[in-house]
């Protein structure tokens, strides 16, 4: 389509990553762009709403509070007794928070207006990727003592010796290295394409509108695209905040429990 | 028009979309932290608070309507209790009362039957002093009559069958005449 377009108008420019860098909104600070900015407004949004919620704790809960406390019960339930087990109270605030911040910054991207996916920034995740892996690697040597937790690793009990050739090098790089480069790039790249994908069929739609009359008709079609995968997109979102959390509360579970 | 709502997007190609630009690291990281903070202090035990308030609101319902249930069926089994009791004191009065009955009805029958020998043997006794009375004066009659037909009779021709009846029958009258 691009390439179509580009045939029949050189003047259309497809939208590439340079449509996710921001200028400084005003002066030169790095601290004053859009998705910055958009990072600390999630913060205020996420933080006053479920403190609002849950400010009364009634027994019968009001709209706000029921609203509040299902996505609370959510995680609470779902991702952290039901994964991690009898200890998992202690990590319900991590995973709930985890899951509330990637969420309503995922969410950006459909709200009119602000319509920017935060964590399309590869940094953002990896801000907070920093926190999960840190937690379940601190958790593991905390339960099993660090020597202990090393050798777990490098030399799973119960394989024969020739296998450990293979296996230690694919533990170590799993828990090492892969395990938070598929976090933070799992979710930023998940977030990057939707993002580049709802801006082809937009910015293409707004293109078609300034040419002829047959492409006035087709940035119809572009427009009723961009719309239709905005709400896929809101799938993708809440799916991906939901698979990082879980992922999150696997790997806390797997520190946890005493054979890994 | 998308993203640049309000916002310019760089028009300079910035660094590849994979490399990371360490003022979002920290930004992420300590946004992230602070919302952690927030939520730790603020949302979370709050939530747990109503959840376990809620909790005992519900536990406690139950054990007060467990507490009623037990009273009620206490209550119950001490009405059954009573209730047989009662049955059982009725039962035990109506089997007094019947033996009692049939006691008075013994002695009754046995004055009835008492009174009734009396009044028989003493029905007896008059009519055998009634019979032997009759049958003395009787004895007297019988003998003064008898005498009277033999001499009747032989006052009489005694060849005539029809006659010595006819005598026998005018005598018969005159007895029955003079009693």
């Amino acid at each position: 389509m691009h390439t179509l377009l580009s045939q029949a108008n050189s003047g259309f420019v497809p939208p590439s990553s340079a449509d996710f860098d921001f200028a400084p909104i005003f002066g030169n600070s790095i601290l004053f762009t859009k998705p910055v900015l958009l990072v600390f407004f999630s913060v205020i949004l996420a933080g006053s709403f479920f403190t609002l919620s849950a400010r009364k704790a009634a027994i019968v809960p009001s709209k706000l509070q029921f609203a509040g406390e299902s996505i609370y019960t959510f995680i609470r339930n779902e991702l952290g007794r039901d994964v991690i087990g009898p200890e998992f109270m202690r990590f319900v605030p991590f995973l709930f928070s985890l899951f509330v911040f990637i969420l309503t910054n995922n969410i950006f991207g459909v709200v009119p207006l602000l319509q920017f996916p935060t964590m399309s920034h590869i940094g953002f995740p990896i801000g907070i990727t920093i926190f999960s892996y840190v937690t379940y690697h601190y958790v593991a040597i905390k339960k099993h003592g660090l020597k202990k937790y090393v050798t777990d690793i490098c030399f799973m009990p119960g394989i024969p010796k020739p296998v450990y050739l293979i296996l230690t090098p694919v533990e170590l790089l799993t828990y090492l290295v892969t395990r938070p480069l598929t976090l933070s790039m799992r979710l930023f790249a998940n977030m990057f394409a939707g993002h580049l994908l709802l801006l082809v069929f937009t910015l293409g739609g707004e293109y078609l509108l300034t040419s002829g009359l047959i492409l006035k008709f087709l940035s119809l079609f572009s427009f009723s695209f961009a719309i239709g995968l905005s709400f896929f997109e809101l799938g993708i979102q809440a799916l991906q905040a939901y698979i990082f959390t879980l992922l999150t509360a696997l790997y806390i579970a797997g520190a946890l429990a005493d054979e890994h | 028009m998308f993203n640049r709502f309000g916002f310019l997007a760089s028009a300079e190609a910035g660094a590849s979309p994979v490399i990371p630009k360490p003022a979002e690291i920290i930004v992420g990281f300590v946004a992230f932290g602070i919302l952690f903070m927030l939520l730790r202090a603020r949302a979370v035990p709050r939530f747990e608070k109503a959840y376990k308030d809620r909790t005992e609101a519900i536990e406690g319902g139950l054990a007060r309507a467990e507490v009623a249930q037990r009273e009620a069926s206490e209550a119950l089994q001490m009405y059954k209790a009573q209730l047989a009791d009662a049955r059982g004191e009725a039962a035990k009065l109506r089997e007094e009362a019947r033996a009692e009955g049939s006691v008075i009805l013994e002695q009754m029958r046995a004055t009835a039957q008492e009174e009734a020998t009396r009044i028989t043997s003493a029905a007896r006794s008059s009519i055998e002093a009634e019979r032997q009375a009759a049958f003395n004066s009787l004895l007297n009659e019988v003998g003064a009559i008898a005498t009277e037909l033999a001499s009747k009779i032989v006052g009489e021709s005694l060849d005539d069958q029809a006659r010595q009846s006819r005598v026998v029958e005018r005598f018969l009258a005159e007895v029955e005449k003079s009693k």
